[in-house]
């Protein structure tokens, strides 16, 4: 098992740096909406919570939320390749159990965000954001990416496995996966919306999570964000749980 | 000795289309197995199901003595398997491609790089191993297929149509090939086709029709079962002529796809008759001794190329 999972994760890497285009469009995509998007609003943005951050800085942690998100799509996009292609026949008709498929996926797909985030936070050295990031926030934040890109990655094959065709996906995409990215506070604060957003971005496991992310940048700092609260968090570990679950089940039953 | 595969019953639809239609067959191991038959035939489905990607509706179906749906992990690891379509991954070298693969059946370490190198070498890639396999042809990405499904020693090989879009010469060398692999390590070769020149290889063949077996045993004893030769005539009504024919000639010519059959006692004594009264309506006349081809068309009834509705 572990080896199966070991070998499908090593090739999601090996195939993600075999292609350049990928590897150029999943760094450069990030930092032009970061650029893009945070200077033009910049000047209109007022933080919700009265601090006074600037919206490059405020849009930062959900840029690396857009990361995360893209490259699960991506990773998992490639399910609907695999089994076109041929590849997946293979691994379906070897001696591996079905939630290695899963697990080797979301892992690789964890992996990859991760590795896409950390370059993406080189920019933190940079005076163009100015994040008051301690040894601790770093290390929280990193593990909370790994928390939440393993949870996307796990939802991209939940929704990839059952189609035949990227179309879908792309559909699937567009009416699912980023309105969960654009309604969970990382394009704008969740205080101040009307109330039936603010309720729907409640709904969202990703607010939650985002909100975690964003306080790790602020841990050990006075006057930092202040974290969500234990049991929204633990809503949203349960909305990942469950996606990880649900992919399980369906990549068994087909 | 326990068959290699062992078929009972066996049933399969897809939606309200039967796909298999009650299938028994014992291939015995060692066997060099063939399944002929034209699209739409059953095969591929048979294929699936031996291979444990699709399951019976009903019917009994072990391979290797384990029974295909509650033993799936020990068919599995019995099994060889090479599909129609590439699952090797392109952006991967070829050594990448064998040593994932050697991964998903439990080999590692410096076991599974003895017994790539060796079968790199037996295949004849071995200067192609660091090659990415988006630059290989045809012809060596279906060797590189074979290499990996042999990298856990199988007793059972299971080949869908193995040499689709390859070249006749890289052909002829795949056969080669895998004739020799077969003889080397004495496993069983289940391989299905839908051209008779690979047919005539299998040391026994079944022939599919329809979802039914219509034919099983080694290609010269079919062939045998029908002693006379066949006259097979091109011309530009099929039907008008083969009735023609069987009123002036008083034979069974018989209208099959777009041309006549006839089965004669002697060919030789047909063909000058034939030539002289319907020369100006004959575009082609053949005469063989009988072929698979002729055996399918006697067993079905129709000719080889007429594919099922909806394949």
């Amino acid at each position: 098992m572990s080896l199966s999972v070991y070998t499908l994760l090593l090739r999601e890497v090996i195939r993600f740096y075999r292609q350049p285009n990928r590897v150029i469009g999943a760094l450069l995509q990030p930092l032009i909406f970061w650029l893009l998007i945070g200077s033009g609003l910049n000047a209109s943005f007022q933080a919700g919570d009265a601090t006074d951050v600037t919206y490059l800085e405020y849009f930062y942690p959900g840029v690396l939320l857009m990361i995360l998100l893209f490259t699960s799509i991506f990773s998992t996009i490639t399910i609907i390749e695999d089994r076109r292609d041929g590849f997946l026949q293979g691994v379906l008709v070897a001696p591996v159990p079905r939630s290695a498929i899963v697990i080797g996926k979301a892992l690789g797909g964890m992996l990859l965000g991760i590795l896409q985030c950390l370059v993406f936070m080189l920019l933190m050295l940079t005076p163009m954001v100015d994040l008051p990031i301690t040894p601790l926030g770093f290390a929280s934040a990193v593990l909370c990416l790994a928390v939440i890109g393993f949870g996307l990655t796990a939802l991209g094959v939940l929704m990839a496995w059952p189609l035949n065709s990227s179309q879908e996906y792309h559909a699937l995409m567009s009416v699912l996966l980023l309105p969960l990215w654009l309604f969970s506070g990382a394009v704008f604060p969740v205080d101040g919306t009307p109330a039936w957003l603010h309720w729907l971005m409640q709904v969202n496991p990703l607010t939650h999570a985002l909100a975690l992310l964003r306080h790790c940048f602020h841990i050990g700092v006075e006057g930092g964000v202040a974290g969500p609260a234990p049991l929204a968090v633990g809503y949203a570990a349960v909305a990942g749980v469950a996606a990880f679950v649900a992919a399980l089940l369906i990549v068994r039953r087909g | 000795m326990t068959p290699a595969v062992a078929v009972e019953g066996l049933t399969y639809y897809y939606g309200d289309r039967q796909a298999l239609a009650g299938v028994d067959l014992e291939i015995p191991g060692g066997a060099m197995f063939g399944i002929l038959g034209p699209n739409g035939s059953g095969k591929t489905t048979l294929f699936r199901i031996l291979a444990t990607l699709a399951v019976p509706a009903s019917g009994r179906v072990a391979v290797a003595g384990q029974d295909v749906v509650t033993r799936r992990g020990e068919v599995r690891r019995a099994l060889g398997v090479v599909f129609q379509t590439s699952s090797l991954d392109d952006k991967l070298t070829v050594a990448e491609n064998l040593r994932h693969h050697g991964h998903l059946y439990g080999c590692c370490g410096a076991g599974l790089r003895r017994q790539i190198d060796e079968l790199l070498q037996q295949l004849q890639i071995q200067d192609r191993a660091a090659d990415r396999v988006e630059t290989l042809s045809g012809g060596l990405r279906r060797r590189v297929e074979l290499a990996r499904c042999l990298l856990h020693q199988p007793e059972i090989l299971l080949l869908d149509e193995p040499t689709t879009g390859v070249d006749p010469t890289a052909r002829l060398e795949y056969w080669r090939l895998l004739a020799e692999i077969q003889a080397r390590q004495n496993a069983t070769v289940i391989f299905t086709t839908h051209w008779f020149e690979e047919a005539e290889r299998a040391s026994l063949l079944a022939i599919m029709d329809s979802g039914r077996l219509v034919a099983c045993d080694s290609p010269a004893t079919l062939k045998s079962t029908i002693s006379r030769d066949v006259v097979t005539i091109h011309g530009d009504d099929p039907a008008t002529l083969a009735a023609a024919i069987a009123a002036r000639f008083d034979c069974d010519a018989a209208c099959v796809g777009n041309a006549v059959r006839i089965e004669s006692a002697s060919a030789t004594d047909l063909l000058p008759g034939l030539l002289e009264v319907f020369e100006g309506q004959v575009h082609s006349i053949s005469a063989s001794k009988a072929t698979l081809e002729d055996v399918y068309v006697q067993r079905t009834g129709k000719a080889f190329a007429a594919e099922a509705p909806g394949q």
